[in-house]
């Protein structure tokens, strides 16, 4: 079964083929379940003018933020972008172009351009600025939007456990959006904390199949936590 | 006396029924989850991919992998399951979720809302707001009722970008209970010790007030 082993041995070989204006699709939420190796590895690659389509763009110095130090990213699709000093300057700059779009139909667009479906009704975003300049219609009385579907030139994924054929799991809500982004992608890599030989995992219990992975890597992973609270209150 | 943010709070908690799955946004929101009255029991949604969302953890609970909306370290309550980002939005957008508590810079009389961003002055992005209001069955706005230079919150007409047309129907303010309606914001309850005269100069939208008003109840 040679030919699903899907595990690679370095961050050079799973990011081999990216290049300059590309667009990447990354799975986190803040800086929670995102492949840390993965992009440190764009970063080292030097690559520019990439469209990169995530819910965040991390914080400054780490996360997604770090590949706009050497101002790689052209493009941003993401939903939130607060907490991001050097996000907000490059925007304000116009060096940056941001396409802010609303988290559920972010998520839909991931998972539609996985699925094979180019587009999609939806009643998040009708009569405000998201809404300017699409098609709308009416369903049942009510009004709806068109907004197409994304796929990604690459899609980087940080899963929990993966096997050698790349049907993966995630962990709690380290999940977010990386099932979708997993789907999405022309070419997926995954970067996990653990690999198992194939057969280890409950086959019931898989998240992503291995089908939509083309790479996975074994990653060590910082975790920073953005915010931690905890029964005492907030700390810094 | 204007309430309180914590007794914003305390009123928004007193309209979830047993049984209810809410969203709570940021905020003042998210306050009400500490006043939800004792013999009910209502699910946490996080819309990052959380239904059951539990306390804060104590030091050794702590996860990086466990997480809310707000990024804040949290934990997984008895009975909680966790899932995809279009899964936590299908139950959103698909009107699953029972209620959902956000606040807002402006809400006007035809129930239209802006949240998300200020021109030139603030940039954030709408996060998960624009498909909450599009998708929850009730939707309770909390704000104060004028900005802190005495400008109303509640318009004829909203004058930021909006985040959604046409989806509220109650708004909790310091100052008052609020219903959306007829393109008309009906008073419904009062802060105790707020006039109705203090609470109509502070509504700049078409305000419709019915027989006696009466004031909030906390107890």
């Amino acid at each position: 079964m040679a030919g699903f082993d899907k595990v690679v041995s370095s961050y050079a070989e799973a990011m081999a083929g990216l290049s300059d204006n590309m667009t990447v699709i990354a799975g986190g939420f803040g800086l929670c379940g995102i492949p840390e190796g993965l992009i440190a590895q764009i970063k080292t690659m030097g690559v520019k003018g990439l469209t990169v389509v995530s819910n965040n763009c991390g914080v400054d110095g780490f996360g997604l933020g770090i590949l706009l130090e050497d101002r790689q990213i052209k493009k941003m699709v993401s939903s939130y972008v607060g907490e991001n000093a050097l996000f907000e300057k490059q925007l304000l700059n116009g060096e940056l172009e941001v396409e802010l779009t609303p988290q559920g139909t972010l998520a839909e667009k991931m998972r539609a351009g996985g699925a094979g479906i180019p587009a999609f009704y939806t009643a998040t975003g009708f009569g405000t600025p998201v809404g300017e300049g699409k098609e709308s219609r009416q369903f049942y009385g009510r009004d709806y939007i068109l907004e197409e579907s994304i796929q990604g030139d690459f899609a980087i994924v940080k899963a929990y456990k993966a096997d050698r054929y790349g049907n993966c799991i995630y962990r709690h809500t380290a999940m977010n959006f990386n099932p979708m982004a997993a789907t999405a992608g022309k070419i997926t890599v995954l970067e996990v904390e653990e690999i198992v030989e194939p057969g280890e995992l409950e086959p019931s219990q898989i998240h992503t199949p291995g089908i939509y992975v083309d790479r996975v890597i074994k990653g060590s992973f910082e975790k920073r936590i953005e915010r931690l609270v905890t029964s005492k209150g907030a700390k810094k | 006396m204007a309430l309180t943010r914590e007794q914003i709070a305390m009123r928004v908690a007193k309209e979830f029924k047993d049984g209810d799955y809410v969203n709570l946004g940021i905020g003042i929101p998210t306050l009400a989850a500490n006043y939800v009255p004792s013999d009910i029991s209502v699910m946490l949604q996080s819309e990052n991919g959380l239904l059951g969302m539990g306390p804060y953890p104590t030091e050794d609970q702590v996860d990086a992998d466990m997480i809310n909306a707000g990024k804040e370290t949290v934990t997984a309550g008895v009975g909680s399951s966790i899932f995809n980002s279009a899964e936590s939005f299908a139950m959103i957008r698909g009107g699953h979720v029972d209620f959902t508590v956000l606040g807002a810079f402006e809400v006007d009389v035809n129930g239209s809302i802006a949240s998300w961003m200020i021109p030139r002055k603030l940039v954030k992005g709408m996060g998960g707001a624009m498909d909450l209001v599009a998708g929850a069955k009730n939707i309770i706005v909390t704000m104060t009722h004028a900005d802190k230079h005495g400008n109303s919150k509640l318009l004829q007409a909203c004058t930021l970008p909006l985040t959604g047309v046409n989806c509220i129907t109650s708004i909790i303010t310091d100052l008052a209970v609020l219903e959306v309606k007829n393109h008309a914001f009906y008073l419904r309850e009062r802060a105790p010790g707020v006039s109705i005269d203090e609470i109509r100069q502070k509504t700049a939208g078409k305000l419709v007030v019915e027989g006696d008003v009466p004031e909030m109840q906390f107890a």
